[in-house]
């Protein structure tokens, strides 16, 4: 099962400096970054190649982070590629409560990745259904 | 176990006719000084009228702001050479006032300060690791001493070099700290990032004084170190710490009536309550040679207690102070007290130690602006769990001072953390 980590922040300036930067000093490199904010703090989701040295190294500095399930699949890079898994998820009424996505450099594939209740038997799910759920290895080393 | 079993345990008669004894000495001395001389004269009264313990009530209040009239000397009832010290507060608003101690009031009081570490439990077997400061300020001397007369080893530490602390901790077997709540707050998340856990310390008790604080934040203080904390009361103008102090029992601290005549007044009339009510307490120091204080008000808000306490002290108890009256927060007309505050936010354990509050006026509301930091360990990286911590908060919170008030949720370690006394409230209304 693969994890991101997510990191309580205020909202000013300077905080994605603090962070980087510790994870930087570490040599943890980041795959995505996103940003869900609510006025005065938010959270900030990295997906990193050593997720659990990356929260350790962050909580050592003394920020909160913490480890969170997420299920990642690959789609394909065309119109209507995300759909049918958005589709496979509303006819079991899974809510994606937070996603993002990006693409891999060889522009064919882009990966999804998003949180829901229960992470397990959502990935089941997909994989059942033929969607190419990655594993936590493949995705850190993307 | 007494350190003094016959004082502490004396019958209310014995104790009340050893009060008025006292009480006529240090009328005598004081109406000798300066200051008291000229005090009584202008308020129309002889003090050797003073027959009963109950004439007390016809004498008026020394306040704050006499101390400091009396500056330097004015209240000083022996020759220079009869002193052996003296402490002063900061005088952040004023003038300092300054406390006069000859050699037996020293060791009289060490002798209070031993009885309320005795009350505890504490032994020459335990290790007692001072961390207020030493100086000028009463806390860390005033305790120093009474813990040597007990037998302890005392490690004076003094407060802040936070590393060293933790590093005696663990070189001495600490086993009885003497510190702020606000700093053992700190403490205790620096001990955690050392990769120590709190725990596996020799830590048994702490003594927690200085500062006003809650019952819930002595809960969490407890928990976090696996430890008992006892509540102790002093202020400079009596001596300093030791005035009064909880018995193992920790309901409640025993405040030492043969050495003060403690009364408790409505701050607003001056008049004396009944039992049992809360209001402001009044002392009189009947057993200070160098520099009695009469009816002095504390600007502290308890009550006593009523009935006795198993331990079998005679002394009556105090409650934990509530705050002190200008403390106190006029909020939209409702007076708050940041202990009660403190209390909701203490209670909830997605909220770090460490909290801030900013009074602001905004088109002439008032409004109130809480910073707390988040508990790390709570955090599980979910926005609506944090939204929903903000919001049952401010439920609590306007259940108690009708206002709502803005809650901000800060990274952990952003607030200034507290070193001694912390700076909690900040007042920037305009008045």
């Amino acid at each position: 099962m693969p994890h991101q980590v997510s990191v309580f922040s205020e909202n000013k300036p300077g905080k994605i400096e603090r962070i980087t930067g510790a994870l930087a000093k570490k040599s943890i490199n980041i795959r995505a970054i996103t940003i869900s904010d609510s006025g005065d703090y938010g959270i900030i989701k990295l997906l990193l190649d050593k997720p659990e040295e990356g929260a350790e190294c962050l909580k050592e500095e003394g920020i909160a982070a913490t480890l969170k399930e997420i299920v990642a699949i690959r789609i394909k890079d065309r119109p209507g590629g995300l759909f049918d898994a958005a589709s496979l998820l509303r006819q079991n009424s899974i809510n994606v409560e937070d996603a993002y996505g990006f693409m891999i450099h060889s522009h064919e594939d882009a990966v999804f990745v998003f949180q829901v209740q229960n992470a397990k038997t959502t990935e089941k799910l997909l994989a059942d259904s033929g969607f190419t759920v990655i594993t936590d290895k493949e995705l850190y080393l993307l | 176990m007494y350190w003094n079993s016959e004082l502490e345990t004396i019958d209310r008669k014995s104790l009340q006719e050893l009060q008025l004894a006292r009480l006529n000495r240090a009328l005598e001395a004081a109406s000798r000084t300066s200051y008291y001389k000229k005090f009584f004269e202008d308020a129309g009264v002889d003090v050797s009228k003073v027959k009963t313990l109950e004439h007390l009530q016809d004498l008026p209040f020394t306040v704050k702001n006499d101390l400091r009239l009396s500056y330097p000397d004015g209240m000083v009832a022996v020759p220079k050479r009869d002193i052996v010290r003296m402490h002063a507060s900061s005088g952040t608003t004023g003038k300092s006032t300054v406390i006069y101690y000859t050699r037996h009031d020293l060791d009289e009081w060490a002798g209070i300060v031993a009885r309320g570490i005795v009350a505890t439990g504490t032994t020459a077997d335990d290790v007692f690791q001072n961390m207020m400061g030493y100086g000028l300020f009463t806390g860390g001397l005033g305790l120093h001493y009474g813990a040597e007369k007990v037998g302890c080893f005392v490690i004076p530490a003094s407060s802040g070099n936070t590393l060293k602390q933790i590093q005696f901790f663990q070189d001495f077997g600490t086993t009885v700290i003497h510190i702020t709540p606000s700093y053992s707050l700190h403490l205790v998340e620096v001990i955690r990032e050392q990769g120590i856990d709190p725990h596996s310390l020799t830590l048994k008790k702490a003594y927690l004084g200085a500062e006003p604080y809650s019952e819930a934040t002595r809960d969490r203080i407890q928990d976090l170190y696996g430890i008992q904390a006892y509540n102790s009361y002093g202020l400079s103008e009596m001596n300093g710490p030791g005035v009064a102090f909880e018995c193992i029992h920790k309901n409640g601290m025993h405040l030492w009536e043969d050495f003060y005549i403690a009364e408790i007044i409505d701050p607003v009339t001056g008049k004396q309550l009944p039992d049992g009510e809360e209001g402001e307490l009044v002392l009189t120091h009947i057993n200070r040679e160098a520099m009695p204080v009469i009816r002095y008000r504390t600007r502290d808000l308890t009550r006593f207690i009523p009935g006795p306490c198993p331990c079998g002290r005679t002394h009556r108890r105090i409650e934990r102070i509530k705050g002190r009256t200008d403390d106190m927060m006029i909020l939209g007309g409702v007076n708050v007290f940041p202990s009660q505050i403190e209390t909701v936010l203490m209670n909830t354990p997605e909220v770090g130690n460490n909290y801030q509050l900013i009074l602001e006026r905004v088109s002439n509301l008032d409004k109130l602006h809480i910073r707390v930091e988040l508990n790390s360990s709570m955090f599980h990286g979910d926005l609506k769990e944090l939204d929903a911590l903000r919001k049952k908060i401010g439920e609590q919170l306007r259940a108690l001072i009708t206002i709502n008030p803005r809650i901000e949720l800060l990274e952990p370690g952003s607030l200034p953390p507290s070193m001694g006394k912390a700076q909690r409230v900040i007042d920037n209304r305009k008045i």
